[in-house]
């Protein structure tokens, strides 16, 4: 019984990550079409951010790291809101061209940070406690993983009531079922675009931070590993469905701790096998219109 | 096949015999181009390198049919080529069989998967089938380095020699290598040609420019668009059998999804839709990484303050640049531009790269 509700809690833990990543890309994707490859740097950015700035603070206390996680928030929202203006901004309308800027600048980017910090994993300590467990029901489940999910439900909270109760987020809604009609009734919806992808950064970059404490390390790696993970998560969950991902990464992640643990760690395939099964039985995903 | 026999065609292939016959002599000659080569064309440093060149040239045309012609942007190509190099390792590892059976029989498996992925991930169009395939390649990638009692993980996986014939073994042999990268590069480039003028080829060209349109005239795409994609991934799956010979071995980088980008690089380097533009693109991009791999290691280099050293050392970081700008300002990759800069007209060369990119965001 430890053992399940170990599992459970560490997967919501991990699938607060994936929404956190699957979040950005799926409003992007639903508002302008761009499947957005250069996410998983955001993200590591914001990692390495948030790190040098504990660094620099003399990590460990708790001030620091809820700094930190706004550093990588900001470093991320920031980061995305300039690959929007500079490089997607241009090529407007093009899908296929924005794809492929986002690619290369995901291999630059990757490479500009082994250049800069070396490929070797740098680890990260935080305040003691989030390293120690907590006693839940006969389940000693590690606190980091608490604080991942508070976090996501924050950020899913936050995106939810930005959409529901700001024009911006009435602008991005509408955007998503009918773009050429908002543009008709002479809305701007390009600057939304800006605000979609500062949106989806600073999620990226706040997941960015997190996860370097859920691993213990940063790495440049970091976010193409979870970037995969957040793909077939946004599949899984209907490309452009902010509920959607929310469910998918949740039991995405739930998923594959149970087939990591009692399938002798076949978690990745599993995974890949849901996906398939999602595909053949509804190819929109869970609460997609549109494939 | 009546558009191969204007006059203009037939000139370009007359140009790509004369090209294929000088690059078979190369090894006897002694030629150095300061620069772009290690050394003079006879050593065997300069033709492994020319090899590698070529079969990147080959595994581009095999993309290129993918995403060119049939206009599929997947993203787990690289699955078929690391199927092709371990499927051959493995069978050369664990079993006597010499080589010939080896291959044929791992061109088997790899027809049976890219049947089933294939036909599992043609379920969805456009983005979705970008996303779906790089999940099956990354499932391939895992199953690779989670198992090192069978593929050798991270570390990779030699190549077991006792049943490779002779004069494929061995630094001096590496002109023979040489020839038969050659011969893949000329027999794909054949392959990709004859499917894109076949009625298969015709029929998948329509669709990626109007599905509706097709589906209206009572022609069923799937059926199509899978046989596309698994002549393309058998042709990638022979590129990284040869590959496997080539460097004595492989490792699990040949299945990550890094290196389907790079093969999507390549491609949209050197045009997308145009089959010259994949064979110089893989040519270019090969020197090119070599080149500045040499260059990041140099003195030079190294003298230069952080702030130039640090991006200026990462070749990758340099492609990845280069490649953002051809996609910005470049339409069309190497092949368009020459074909601008040759004030061709626009079916010959052009044509493609230029109007098909544009057809397809229509089709998305």
């Amino acid at each position: 019984m430890s053992t399940v509700i170990l599992l459970i809690i560490t997967g919501l833990g991990l699938g607060a990550l994936y929404f956190l990543v699957a979040s950005g890309l799926s409003l992007i994707y639903g508002l302008m079409g761009v499947l957005n490859f250069a996410h998983g740097s955001f993200l590591t950015l914001g990692a390495f951010a948030g790190w040098e700035f504990a660094r620099r603070m003399g990590g460990g206390s708790w001030l620091t790291f809820f700094a930190s996680l706004v550093v990588g928030a900001v470093v991320g929202a920031v980061v995305a809101a300039a690959t929007e203006f500079l490089l997607i901004r241009r090529l407007y309308e093009r899908h296929i061209e924005q794809v492929l800027v986002t690619v290369g600048l995901a291999l630059a980017s990757v490479a500009l940070f082994d250049g800069i910090w070396g490929t070797d994993p740098i680890y990260v300590t935080g305040p003691a406690w989030l390293t120690q467990t907590s006693d839940i029901l006969g389940a000693r489940v590690p606190n980091d993983r608490f604080v991942l999910i508070i976090a996501a439900v924050f950020v899913l909270l936050a995106i939810v009531a930005f959409l529901k109760f700001t024009r911006y987020g009435l602008i991005i809604r509408a955007g998503v079922e009918n773009r050429s009609m908002v543009t008709a009734l002479g809305i701007d919806v390009r600057r939304a675009f800006t605000v979609v992808f500062a949106i989806g950064g600073a999620a990226a970059g706040l997941g960015g931070v997190l996860a370097s404490h859920y691993f213990g390390y940063v790495s440049p790696q970091l976010g193409g590993s979870l970037l995969i993970f957040a793909f077939i998560v946004t599949v899984i969950g209907g490309l452009g469905s902010l509920a959607g991902a929310a469910m998918a990464s949740v039991i995405v992640a739930i998923l594959q701790q149970f087939a990591n643990f009692f399938l002798g760690g076949t978690g990745d395939l599993v995974v890949v096998l849901l996906l398939a099964a999602v595909l053949l039985i509804r190819p929109t995903g869970l609460r997609g219109s549109k494939a | 096949m009546k558009r191969v026999t204007s006059t203009r065609q037939w000139m370009w292939w007359i140009v790509g015999g004369v090209v294929a016959a000088f690059a078979a002599i190369l090894p006897m000659l002694n030629l150095s181009i300061p620069g772009v080569l290690p050394g003079a064309t006879y050593l065997p440093g300069t033709l492994q390198l020319l090899a590698v060149a070529m079969l990147f040239a080959s595994l581009a045309l095999s993309y290129h049919l993918l995403f060119g012609t049939a206009g599929l942007l997947s993203f787990g190509h690289a699955l078929y080529f690391g199927l092709g190099a371990y499927g051959v390792g493995l069978l050369l590892k664990n079993t006597t069989l010499s080589l010939v059976p080896a291959i044929a029989l791992t061109i088997a498996a790899v027809i049976c998967v890219a049947y089933l992925v294939g036909a599992l991930s043609l379920r969805v169009t456009g983005i979705s089938f970008a996303m779906v395939t790089l999940a099956f390649a990354q499932a391939g990638n895992v199953l690779v380095r989670r198992n090192p009692q069978i593929t050798g993980g991270d570390e990779g996986l030699q190549l077991h020699t006792d049943n490779v014939p002779q004069f494929l073994i061995g630094v001096l042999n590496t002109r023979n290598l040489y020839w038969v990268a050659l011969g893949v590069l000329v027999v794909v480039f054949v392959i990709v040609t004859c499917f894109e003028h076949s009625r298969a080829g015709h029929v998948v060209t329509a669709i990626r420019e109007n599905e509706l349109r097709v589906r209206v005239l009572g022609l069923r795409p799937f059926g199509v668009k899978l046989v596309a994609f698994v002549i393309a991934s058998v042709l990638a799956a022979v590129v990284g059998i040869v590959h496997l010979l080539l460097q004595s071995g492989v490792t699990p980088s040949a299945t990550s999804s890094d290196f389907t980008l790079t093969i999507l690089v390549i491609v949209v380097l050197g045009g997308v839709g145009s089959r010259w533009g994949a064979v110089v693109g893989g040519i270019v991009y090969t020197l090119l990484d070599q080149r500045l791999t040499a260059l990041a290691s140099s003195d030079a280099i190294a003298a230069l303050p952080p702030i130039l050293r640090i991006p200026l050392s990462e070749p990758l970081f340099i492609l990845g640049t280069l490649f953002i700008l051809v996609v910005m300002f470049l339409p069309g990759g190497i092949a368009g531009a020459l074909g601008r800069v040759g004030g061709r007209s626009r079916r010959s060369l052009v044509a493609p790269g230029v109007t098909e990119r544009d057809r397809l965001e229509d089709a998305e």
